[in-house]
């Protein structure tokens, strides 16, 4: 009997996206396209953080203002932490049912990742300009 | 009544506490507890990088946690979060373009997802070493 389903994919599933999207095509759109651009850039990132997590603070600053280090560490805190405040949000929306409480989760979510996004920002080009 | 051929073939959600998950679900599940813990992650990420930017007594104490065993254990953790996360990332994104549904592709996928996160994790930290 249950060898009946074939597939995974749920009736809902198949008929979702078909009606009107509203703004939740946009999120989604962006969920997948924050998710691309960080398969290399988290690769990428990966190394670097086996590499350097338990080194020096001369290492570390040296490695960080190269340029191109800066430039794809400024790349992976922006994108990361907009792909986390994204995904963060449905997390909340599926297992916070009061409304109030839901809405507030979320955006207090979405402000902590700006803010930490622009300190990392920040702190990125501090060392990579010096002080 | 109730027993048409068509009910009878209808999916019901799972008692989760009778019921054992398929590795498919647990996978599912998975990424969303990676999820988690990766945007968590990310504040340590942040400490990392501000440590930097405020100077050498700063940065003493962050690297006196993440040159701990306990530091590079949650390294560690991290980067196998996150290429399980990124490896099973992609197969949504397959998903997304209606690859990959059937039962049996899922169930071989689980696998890869897997098996490709664990080796990946594994060839980083060589690699850096
Ligand atoms: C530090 C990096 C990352 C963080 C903090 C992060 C965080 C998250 C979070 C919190 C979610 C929501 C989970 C849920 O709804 O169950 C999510 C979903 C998702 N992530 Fe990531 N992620 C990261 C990297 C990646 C990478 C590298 C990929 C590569 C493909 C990826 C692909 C996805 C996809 C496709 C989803 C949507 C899953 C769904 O619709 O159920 N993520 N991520």
């Amino acid at each position: 009997m249950a060898n009946t389903i074939k597939s995974l994919r749920s009736p809902l599933g198949r008929a979702r996206g078909l009606g009107s999207a509203k703004e939740g095509a946009h999120h989604w759109w962006a969920q997948r396209l924050t998710a691309i651009a960080l398969i290399p850039l988290t690769i990428w990132f990966a190394y670097s953080l086996a590499s350097l997590a338990g080194g020096s603070y001369a290492d570390f600053t040296a490695w960080l203002s190269a340029p191109i280090n800066a430039t794809l560490m400024i790349l992976v805190v922006s994108v990361a932490f907009h792909h986390a405040q994204l995904g963060m949000q449905v997390v909340f929306e599926d297992y916070v049912s009061s409304h109030a409480l839901r809405t507030g989760t979320i955006i207090a979510v979405k402000f902590a990742c700006a803010a930490f996004a622009a300190l990392s920002i920040v702190s990125i080009l501090v060392v990579a300009f010096g002080r | 009544m109730s027993s048409s051929a068509k009910s009878a073939i209808r999916p019901l959600s799972p008692h989760l506490q009778v019921y054992r998950l398929p590795l498919t679900a647990i996978l599912s599940i998975t990424h969303r507890i990676t999820g988690i813990g990766l945007s968590a992650g990310l504040l340590l990420l942040a400490w990392w990088l501000a440590a930097a930017a405020y100077g050498p007594d700063a940065y003493a104490a962050y690297a006196k946690v993440a040159g701990s065993w306990l530091g590079y254990l949650v390294w560690f953790g991290f980067s196998l979060a996150l290429y399980f996360h990124l490896c099973n990332g992609i197969r949504h994104l397959f998903w997304d373009m209606g690859k990959g549904f059937e039962i049996a592709q899922a169930q071989r996928s689980d696998k890869l997802v897997i098996i490709a996160a664990i080796v990946l994790t594994v060839l980083t930290w060589l690699a850096a070493m």
